[in-house]
């Protein structure tokens, strides 16, 4: 998580909507994002944040609302002229150039001087660390390098919005963890704002300043990443982001997150308590997942983490155990 | 090999017999001592000699390479552009008419097309008073069959083309213009290439609508063959055979190299 | 796009609807010999009706009809070997294999019917082949017989069975056969009930490919056949070139046209169809 910005809008995106045929991508989303800020729309397959995410960049044309960015009406604008750019997710680069004309493409196509577009590309290559690869072709460059030459060819211009489609998503898993923190310094080091797509609830955690999830064509939350975790504001975010147990209380529901709740041999003595019979042990390492039968609520999830290095777990499977937890640590959820 | 490996390859050896036997026998007959084609009599280049000295048929084969390089130019320009309406024009009934209309030359009976591209030229020049019976209304017709061949290449290439790549063009400040000529138009150029090679051996091989739309003052090379083999089997003949099929050997080969893509 | 869409509609428009039409206005009005054009305009059915009432056209309608018909099913039996054997193929082998079918058509048509010619002519190789194997005991000139003409018409057009055969015989998701094989079903029985309807859009793709341009076919009638071969191309060229009866022939054409325009379409539609699921 990064320090807040200065609250001042870069989009505001009011009613937009966008229809294929019988189907609504896009349905009706007010969202606002601000200048400075790492935003990420996070949603399954078809929730429709990558048709928001071309809408802002000018591939699809809303059908109904409009886009802002930075003061001006761009809802009909063509791509070509807006001042926002997009890293694509399969990088698009083009095959017949070399890395280098790659990067100066879009300076070309602002009319910039040739000594103007050699020094700029060389300070982007550079910036990326890929200085020494400027005569390859894409063809001959790793998944990895790639990206940064997509980056780089993006960041060359320096957008008002850079837009990124699953910026981490084809990239193997080594290789993702040091993107994810390379893309947020660069970030914080430009000082641009970043919109990004992904389906990936932890990478969108760890590196937004604050996101949006989506359903369906609807935005179901805005907020950072803490408040998103802490105060889901339906069972839909409750679920989606993280583990939850999805509790009934007094005519509406109780989100109630696994690291929550005590496991006890003995009653504890919680505000709340439950009995219950241990189904399954998940031992993942820094922390184990015991799936419980409980008397009364259901199935529940409980999370503790290993600290002992000699037992795997402090309990065993079809065990009788205790559940419980503290007035406050679960949120009501009305919907 | 197994049944079925076997029952491919005998399939396959057959099927190739039968389209190279006449080929290869034409070009073998071309050095035949003798004029028959039935029986061998000895090594001799006397005819491929007597073909290079013969006049007309050398006039001939310079009208049809004229003809021929100003044909597939004409028809790859506008092939490109029918090519690419098919390829990227939104699915409607408009779209499917206008494919239509593009592929319907090239399965139309010549002589069809024919008559009725010399009735048009017949009517120009009772209207307009031109243009005269010779290459430029052979080129015409010839650039109105290649068309289609062209755009079939164009259309099936661009059906693979990666729009992504268009998009980021776009996305970087170009203009849809400019995209198409630094982005798309580099990239399928190996097709539209090829596309003209082919519309160029279309154009050299032609007769039928060569035969409508000629004046009587141009003969192109297959309306001198044809004249020449109605009469009979003629070892110029075989010759002139030899070097077509080298020459198409070649063009294929050319637009195959063309058109390989490296995944 | 709007030029894209434009220029080959116009130039389409003109050089090839248009001409259409002027056929059609010819084909109504009458020969006049002592005029060029040697025509007079007007309105009049009469050329159709000859075509239609006199045997000689009709018998040449017929065997037109007849003859391609013919020669697209011996095509088609070769053509589909050929090309199921060149999609079962190592991938590596295959741009070879295709391109040695596709070469034959870049090289020049009349050559290769000139070649026939010499090949089917009395005491030519085939005859004297015929000889010597006892197949027959003078079997003479095939030159000039309607079977030297449906062997031409086969000969010219057999890539163009081949190719959209190919192309749809390669999609076959060979997982499909495997699993034919798996429910019981034997080699024979799996072709007959899977790869071959599967394979249908290809079979009537190169069947049309091969058959519409063959009904209106000239050179290999004129080269390899007989007086006794009548097709319809032939005597539209007749009528123009030799009778110098434009109108005549443009009624010859104007038929052609009708009589192709069912084929036509279907081949339109087919191949509109593959360029929806393409794009």
């Amino acid at each position: 998580m990064h320090a807040g910005p200065i609250v001042d809008s870069i989009v505001r995106i009011e009613g937009l909507t966008k229809r294929f045929g019988a189907i609504t991508a896009v349905d009706g989303v007010d969202l606002e994002i601000r200048r400075g800020e790492l935003f990420a729309l996070l949603g399954g397959s078809g929730c429709g944040k990558t048709t928001l995410l071309r809408m802002l960049a000018g591939f699809e044309v809303p059908d109904g609302g409009r886009i802002v960015i930075d003061g001006q009406d761009m809802t009909g604008v063509p791509p070509h002229l807006r001042p926002v750019n997009m890293m694509f997710q399969s990088y698009a680069l083009f095959p017949h150039m070399d890395v280098a004309a790659n990067v100066g493409y879009g300076l070309r196509r602002e009319g910039v001087r040739a000594p103007e577009i050699a020094a700029r590309v060389a300070e982007a290559l550079e910036q990326v660390k890929l200085a020494d690869h400027a005569a390859r072709r894409p063809a001959q460059l790793s998944g990895g390098q790639r990206q940064r030459v997509a980056l780089a060819r993006a960041l060359v211009k320096r957008p008002k919005l850079l837009l990124l489609d699953e910026p981490l998503a084809a990239l193997d898993r080594k290789l993702r963890e040091g993107t994810r923190f390379e893309l947020v310094r660069l970030q914080e080091q430009l000082g641009l704002t970043f919109v990004m797509v992904t389906h990936d609830q932890q990478e969108s955690m760890s590196m937004a300043t604050r996101l949006a999830v989506m359903n369906t064509g609807r935005v179901v939350q805005v907020g950072t990443p803490h408040e998103i975790y802490e105060r889901p504001a339906s069972r839909f975010v409750a679920d989606f982001i993280g583990i939850a147990n999805i509790l009934e209380a007094d005519g509406g529901w109780l989100a109630l997150r696994p690291e929550r709740i005590t496991l006890a041999a003995g009653r504890p003595d919680t505000a709340n308590t439950v009995a219950g019979k241990i189904l399954d042990i998940a031992y993942e390492g820094d922390r184990s997942l015991y799936r419980i039968v409980t008397e009364g609520k259901g199935t529940m999830v409980v999370s503790t983490a290993n600290v002992d290095r000699m037992q795997p777990a402090s309990f065993a499977r079809d065990q009788d155990v205790w559940l419980g937890w503290s007035a406050d640590a679960g949120h009501r959820l009305s919907e | 090999m197994n049944g079925r490996a076997r029952f491919a390859f005998t399939v396959l050896a057959f099927g190739y017999a039968f389209l190279y036997l006449p080929i290869v026998l034409v070009i073998v007959y071309s050095f035949n001592e003798s004029r028959l084609v039935t029986v061998w009599a000895g090594f001799s280049t006397k005819w491929w000699q007597a073909l290079f000295a013969n006049e007309a048929m050398l006039d001939a084969a310079w009208l049809s390479l004229r003809i021929a390089l100003v044909s597939a130019t004409a028809a790859a320009a506008i092939g490109l552009a029918a090519g690419y309406a098919l390829a990227r024009a939104p699915s409607s009934f408009g779209r499917t008419l206008f494919g239509s209309l593009i592929i319907a030359p090239m399965v139309m009976p010549e002589v069809v097309m024919g008559i009725s591209m010399l009735l048009l030229f017949v009517g120009s020049e009772q209207i307009f008073g031109g243009p005269d019976r010779g290459f430029l209304t052979i080129a015409l017709a010839h650039t109105t069959f290649s068309i289609a061949f062209v755009a079939i290449v164009v259309q099936a290439r661009l059906a693979d083309f990666d729009r992504s790549l268009e998009e980021a063009a776009m996305d970087l400040g170009a203009t849809p213009w400019v995209t198409f000529r630094t982005i798309t138009l580099p990239l399928i150029a190996p097709a539209v290439g090829s596309g003209w090679l082919l519309a160029f051996t279309l154009s050299l091989d032609d007769l039928i609508l060569t035969q409508f739309v000629a004046g009587a003052q141009s003969q192109t090379l297959p309306m001198r063959v044809y004249s020449s083999v109605r009469l009979g089997v003629d070892p110029q003949i075989n010759v002139l055979a030899t070097i077509i099929v080298c020459v198409a050997a070649c063009a294929l080969i050319l637009s195959g190299w063309l058109t390989r893509r490296k995944v | 796009m709007r030029y894209a869409i434009a220029l080959p509609f116009l130039w389409l428009v003109v050089f090839f609807l248009l001409p259409f039409a002027l056929v059609l206005a010819i084909a109504l009005g009458t020969n006049a010999p002592d005029v060029a054009p040697p025509v007079e305009l007007g309105f009049s059915f009469k050329n159709f009706a000859l075509l239609f009432s006199d045997d000689l056209y009709l018998a040449a309608w017929l065997s037109s009809l007849r003859i391609a018909a013919t020669s697209t099913l011996i095509a088609l039996l070769l053509g589909y070997p050929m090309a199921y054997a060149i999609a079962r193929a190592r991938p590596e082998r295959r741009p070879l294999l295709l391109m040695l079918v596709v070469l034959p058509f870049w090289t020049s048509f009349l050559i290769r019917i000139y070649a026939w010619m010499g090949l089917l002519a009395k005491n030519g190789l085939i005859d004297q082949f015929l000889r010597w194997s006892g197949l027959a005991d003078n079997p003479g000139s095939i030159l000039g017989t309607e079977w030297a003409v449906h062997l031409g018409i086969v000969y010219a057009y057999l890539p163009f069975m081949v190719l959209p055969l190919y192309a749809t015989l390669e999609k076959l998701d060979s997982s499909l056969l495997e699993a034919a094989a798996d429910l019981g079903a034997r080699p024979l029985t799996a072709f007959l009930t899977v790869t071959l309807p599967l394979s249908l859009p290809g079979i009537v793709a190169g069947c049309l490919l091969v058959f519409i341009p063959s009904i209106g076919e000239f050179v290999i009638p004129d080269l390899l056949g007989g007086t006794g071969t009548l097709m319809i191309g032939k005597v539209l060229w007749d009528e123009f070139f030799t009778n110098a009866d434009w109108p005549l022939a443009s009624a010859v054409a104007i038929c052609l046209l009708v009589l192709l325009v069912a084929p036509i379409a279907l081949f339109q539609r087919q191949q509109a169809r593959s360029l929806e699921r393409r794009t």
